[in-house]
């Protein structure tokens, strides 16, 4: 059987097992609606694993699959760059090539744990069914966005992600702050698909093209031919709009906002949805544009500088706060900054592995801290934790892994990809010794907060039984116990990939052959000709050594976390007295958000409010003022009518009578006689006409 | 066949008419079994308007369906019919969103039988606006459209609705009035000119494009400027908007339903159907202008649509925004741009039709517009909190749904040849999201805090049919776009080949091109 056909199946297992849960769903039993949302999932991922292992089969440069179900939008012609006239013409297409390969694994793999997870999670939810069907569509969207052959299918996916993502963060939506999370996380996207979709349009008119594969020809043959120069403004500007759409979804600075505050939907959601698949589309999105983003290095550039700076930003605020789930929340926005960093540097490679081993152990990480969440009945604050790594050791030993991969422990998954950033930002021609210090200093950063939630959730004393001694319910220490298999069994098969995940992807001087990882993107992310790039060369030494160091700042980290959280010293409540100004600044996430509704919603308000009144004081004023205007004239006209005109004409006719009483003598009031004048009348009349006229 | 394939206009046309004048023969006591009749009737016009659509001929781009008859031969005034690719879905989305309306009208017990009435004549008028290949026709069915929509407000209407009537009405009649005067002018002119004094829309177009009627410029520019006012004022672009936020407010359901289905579409119809093809000079001369008139009315339509009080208000502002887009697609000259706008003409029907009807649901429930009198009921409706998302999503132009195809287009078509135009415009897509988001959250989600909204029932049947034929398009026209795209490609090809196409075009330092 020929998988690679039947590409295009993989979306719509789910989008059915949306239909059968959005309409069926309320009457079903609960099982019966996880096991269709889940065995959607999983039919999906399987036969995603044929279609790829299929196309691992064929040689190299054959390895893109083209399928076109029918076409969907066709409109008109069009000049472009190439200069023919090329017809607007947009497929409803799917694509396996070795990048969406990567994507679409992770996608259902990671994808189909979770559903099983959440039919654990949310088993005492009213809206269950509800919950499983927003799942599935966003499967769909999801393997959509990956799949999809050309921008505007990729849109589709990106659109319909980021409103299953608004769903699922509403989902709570009685209350008032889930309902405001999930307005702000689809506008704040909104945004970004402007550029998106400006950036869409800009690739159309120079290659007159949306399909990914024709598309990254026309680039790389234009280059070739020395129409494209790299640096041109157009290319730099083109890079620079899809990148706005790549921050939206991927919550990078400035639109990282969302993602903070979309963790008021279920923790599976998190997950999957703000940790795992979906605020990867923006590093997807770039990768899978590298070409353009070669011929645009000022655009390289602004991503690597601004990875960088995210990644600096939001893991600064993850240290001091304190529900479990903005933790990870802001790791997760800093670990997109270190994949956008990648990219930055051409390291396109770097930046999806590192995509895919956080997959990895960031849906770990957040499962955890569900399962913490569950197990403490809804209680999110670390300051009411502690003193749980007995109680729940499954979680407690899955969690230590994923805080060991996500910090950069050698031999785990997030050491490797990380570290290949890091060393890329070194030592690429697009790199900085800036961006490789700013990528060690984050690794230090990133290793200290996760130490201090493992530390504050799993040792010490359990903080959060006073609380709760009066309530009925017995939510104290006594009550707490593991997570039923359903949400346990996933942890472990993601502590397994967050181990071993790493050795796809083993950099040269730990493998002979290289990273087989990079070798199979090779395809996708082939150099663009005429691009200079000269590789700088170091020797195997330097890139050990460098290795070495980002080790050494992680261990940093963890010892100072390891004092402060586990010997339980007073150095929390010193260091942020000290710096008072900073910690709260950091504590309320610089005020970012503040800003942001001064700057634009309370503006945008105004300006609205405004205009209203302009519209109706103004606008319309002009039409009713208009009318008015024609009221009054008409009142006078009509004055003027009564009393002049017609005044005039009763005085005429009073004057007549008076003056023509001699006449009435002749007016005899018989009919023959004035039948008489008539004829007479017309004689004359018809003479006239007849002769008068020359 | 070519019997039905020659009147088969004039049927679709004339049916609701015919219906129109057997409701007057019905005893004022039995008005369920009028709007029942009315119902019927108003279903087969649908039906018959199928054929339309089985029959085309997606490869012409001349009209079709002719029927060509004299009528008051003295002054060239013949009774010419026909439809292109153009008006094609504009005749279909009047006899789909009538019947729909008419559904809409279930709870109406006032004057039952006058109501209908009314009802079946504004749809043969606005059937026959689409079809008339005759200016005098035009003109007719143009202003005859305004009776039926009058007195559907005026009678039938809120608080205001003398007010909102009168207003709607004069200010239509201001800008038809020069149309009038422009058509008139028109037929001498191509009379003196070629010696044939005819009100007939090819002959006149073909004696423009023939170079026998040359227009002077200033002639060309005040015969445009009066044809564009009346169909400015109708769609209605900014500044010429306040009649329409006043008539929707005050307007029952279904007059809401047609006015913003279908009636704002007149206005756009008559700038691609006469100003473009026949005053091609002007209309290129005057497109930056307008197009920043689409523009600012994009931008200021979603502002003001966001801090309104009243849901319905609400939707007439967001009616204003999205009538911006098609205005901006058919001004920038581009097949992706007017095909665009096209598509967006069905789609705001399409969606704005079922938001007005949502509306209206609630609104027959509570007596009240207002968004704060709402607030979670998603608890107490959730089969229409769900057609409402859909709806929603389907107006902020979600890819996958009807709304999405038609802003792409155009706004690829506009940025091809305006960036920054193109720009701004795709700026106000940001804030549809904002305002509807908005509205949906306040209404739908959260507490219900508002004792009243506790008792509220979900949709009936009856309120089920009307929406689900609707909803069903949101997704055809977003999943198979060429379904509906496909028809018009022949017509538009030719149109702008009358106006003047231009091509999106690759504009960067000349260094650059190959």
């Amino acid at each position: 059987m020929n998988l690679l056909d039947l590409i295009w199946m993989i979306p719509l297992f789910p989008a059915v097992g949306f239909v059968i849960n959005g309409i069926f769903g309320k009457k079903l039993p609960k099982p019966a609606v996880a096991v269709i949302a889940s065995g959607a999932v999983l039919v999906s991922f399987l036969m995603a694993a044929g279609a790829v292992y299929q196309l691992s089969q064929r040689p190299v440069e054959e390895r893109s699959h083209n399928v076109a179900v029918y076409h969907w939008i066709d409109g008109g012609s069009a000049h472009t760059m190439s200069g023919d006239v090329e017809r607007f013409a947009v497929d409803w297409g799917f694509l396996l090539d070795p990048l969406s390969s990567v994507m679409v694994l992770v996608v259902t793999g990671i994808g189909f744990l979770i559903h099983v997870y959440s039919a654990g999670y949310m088993y005492e939810e009213d809206g269950f069914y509800r919950f499983f069907a927003y799942m599935n569509l966003f499967m769909f969207s999801m393997l959509t966005l990956v799949l999809g052959n050309n921008y505007v299918m990729m849109f589709v996916g990106w659109e319909g992600v980021g409103l299953c993502s608004y769903l699922l963060i509403g989902y709570y939506f009685l209350k008032r702050s889930a309902g405001d999370a999930a307005k702000k996380a689809f506008i704040v996207n909104r945004v970004g698909d402007w550029g998106f979709s400006i950036g869409i349009f800009m690739v159309f008119m120079t290659v007159g093209s949306l399909e990914f594969t024709t598309v990254a020809e026309r680039f790389h043959e234009g280059a070739a031919a020395g129409h494209f120069h790299a640096g041109d403004t157009w290319l730099v500007v083109m890079a620079l709009a899809l990148f706005v759409g790549a921050t939206g979804k991927s919550a990078q600075v400035p639109l990282y906002v969302w993602l903070p505050d979309a963790m008021e939907g279920p923790t599976p959601v998190s997950a999957l949805i703000h940790a795992a698949t979906m605020v990867t589309a923006g590093v997807y999105m770039v990768a899978r544009s590298n070409f353009i983003f070669q011929l645009a290095p000022q655009a390289m550039a602004v991503v690597a500088v601004i990875g960088a700076l995210t990644a600096l930003m939001a893991a600064t605020i993850g240290i001091v706060q304190n529900d479990i789930k903005r933790v990870l929340a802001y790791s997760t926005v800093s670990q997109l900054g270190y994949m956008f960093l990648a990219l930055g540097v051409g390291a396109f490679a770097a930046g999806v592995f590192h995509l895919m081993t956080h997959a990895f152990f960031k849906a770990l990480l957040f499962l955890c801290s569900g399962s913490v969440i569950h197990a403490l009945h809804h209680e999110q604050d670390l300051r009411n934790m502690g003193g749980l790594k007995d109680k729940i050791p499954v979680t407690f030993w899955t969690m230590t892994i994923g805080t060991l991969a996500i910090a950069g422990t050698p031999g785990l998954a997030g050491f490797f990809s990380k570290d290949e950033i890091l060393w890329q930002a070194f030592s690429s021609s697009h790199g900085h010794i800036l961006l490789w210090l700013i990528g060690a200093i984050v690794a230090g950063i990133t290793s200290f907060y996760m130490f201090r939630l493992l530390f504050m959730t799993f040792f010490g004393e359990y903080r959060g039984g006073k609380a709760h001694h009066h309530d009925d319910h017995g939510h104290g220490a006594h009550a707490i116990h593991e997570s039923p298999k359903a949400m346990t069994i996933p942890l472990m098969i993601l502590a397994a990939g967050s181990l071993l995940a790493g050795y796809v992807g083993m950099p040269k001087w730990l493998s002979s052959g290289g990273s087989s990882f990079e070798h199979w993107l090779e395809p996708v992310f082939e150099p663009v000709p005429g691009v200079a790039a000269e590789v700088a060369h170091y020797g195997e030494g330097v890139e050990i050594g460098m290795a070495a160091v980002s080790v050494a700042v992680a261990l940093i980290g963890f010892f100072i976390a390891y004092t402060t959280y586990y010997r339980k010293s007073d150095r929390a409540e010193r260091v942020s007295a000290q710096f008072k100004g900073l910690y709260t600044a950091m504590l309320n996430k610089y005020y970012i958000d503040e800003l942001y509704d001064w700057l634009f919603v309370n503006r945008a308000k105004d300006g609205g409010r405004f205009l209203w009144r302009f519209d109706s004081k103004i606008v319309d004023g002009v039409v009713n003022g208009s009318a008015a205007t024609t009221v009054q004239s008409a009142l006078g006209s009509g004055w003027w009518d009564r009393w002049i005109v017609d005044g005039l004409v009763r005085f005429t006719g009073g004057l007549i009578k008076t003056a023509s009483w001699p006449v009435r003598l002749i007016e005899t009031g018989y009919t023959q006689n004035y039948a008489l004048v008539m004829v007479l009348g017309l004689l004359v009349l018809g003479g006239y006409l007849l002769w008068g006229t020359p | 066949m070519d019997f039905i394939n020659s009147n088969i206009l004039t049927i679709v046309t004339f049916t609701p008419a015919l219906g129109a004048l057997l409701l007057l023969f019905f005893p004022r006591s039995r008005a369920k079994t009028a709007r029942n009749f009315a119902l019927i009737i108003s279903i087969l016009a649908f039906l018959f308007s199928l054929h339309l659509v089985a029959h085309f001929d997606s490869n012409a781009s001349g009209f079709q369906y002719r029927t060509d008859r004299a009528w008051i031969p003295s002054f060239g005034i013949g009774y010419q019919l026909g439809i292109d690719g153009i008006s094609l879905f504009l005749v279909l989305l009047t006899t789909l969103l009538t019947p729909l309306a008419i559904l809409a009208s279930t709870r109406i017990r006032d004057r039952v039988k006058e109501y209908f009435l009314f009802m079946l004549l504004l749809e043969t008028g606005v059937v026959g606006v689409f079809c008339s290949l005759d200016l005098f026709l035009f003109y007719v069915f143009w202003e005859v459209m305004l009776v039926p929509m009058y007195f559907l407000i005026g009678v039938w209407g809120g608080e205001r609705r003398i007010y909102a009537a009168m207003k709607f009405v004069l200010y239509t009649m201001a800008g038809s009035v020069l149309m009038l005067v422009a058509i008139i002018a028109l037929y001498f002119l191509n009379g003196k000119a070629t010696g044939a004094y005819t009100f007939s829309y090819e002959l006149i177009l073909a004696a423009i494009h023939g170079g026998k009627l040359v227009l002077e410029p200033a002639t060309e520019r005040f015969l445009f400027l009066a044809f564009f006012v009346a169909f400015a004022i109708k769609v209605p672009l900014f500044p010429f908007h306040t009649w329409l936020p006043d008539a929707h407010v005050e307007a029952p359901t279904a007059g809401s339903v047609l006015l913003a289905g279908v009636l704002l579409k007149m206005g756009t119809y008559g700038m691609l159907r006469f100003s473009l093809p026949l005053f091609p000079n002007m209309s290129h001369l005057f497109a930056p202008f307008i197009t920043l008139l689409a523009v600012v009315g994009i931008i200021y339509g979603a502002l003001v649509a966001m801090v309104q009080p009243d849901m319905k208000k609400l939707v007439a502002y967001s009616s204003v925004s999205h009538m911006g887009f098609i205005v901006l697609g058919i001004f920038s000259f581009t097949p992706q741009g007017v095909e665009g706008a096209i598509f967006q003409m069905l789609s705001h029907g399409v969606s704005t039709g079922a938001l007005f009807l949502l509306v209206g649901v609630i609104y027959e429930r509570r007596h009240t517009r207002l968004i704060e009198e709402f607030g979670g009921l998603a608890h107490r409706m959730p089969l229409y909190a769900a057609f409402f998302l859909i709806v929603t999503l389907s107006s902020i132009g979600l890819p996958g749904m009807n709304g999405f195809v038609g802003e792409f287009l155009v706004l690829l078509g506009t940025f091809g040849v305006n960036k920054p135009r193109g720009v701004v415009a795709a700026a106000g897509v940001i804030l549809s999201a904002v305002y509807m988001l908005w509205m949906f959250q306040r209404v739908i989600w959260g507490e219900i805090t508002n004792e009243k909204n506790r008792t509220l029932t979900d949709l009936v049947s009856y309120e089920k049919a009307m929406l689900i034929p609707l909803l069903f398009l949101i997704f055809w026209m977003g999943i198979y776009s060429n379904h509906f795209l496909r028809p018009m490609d022949a017509s538009v090809a030719r149109l702008l080949s009358q106006t003047g196409k231009r091509e999106i075009q690759y504009a960067v330092a000349p260094a650059l091109q190959p």
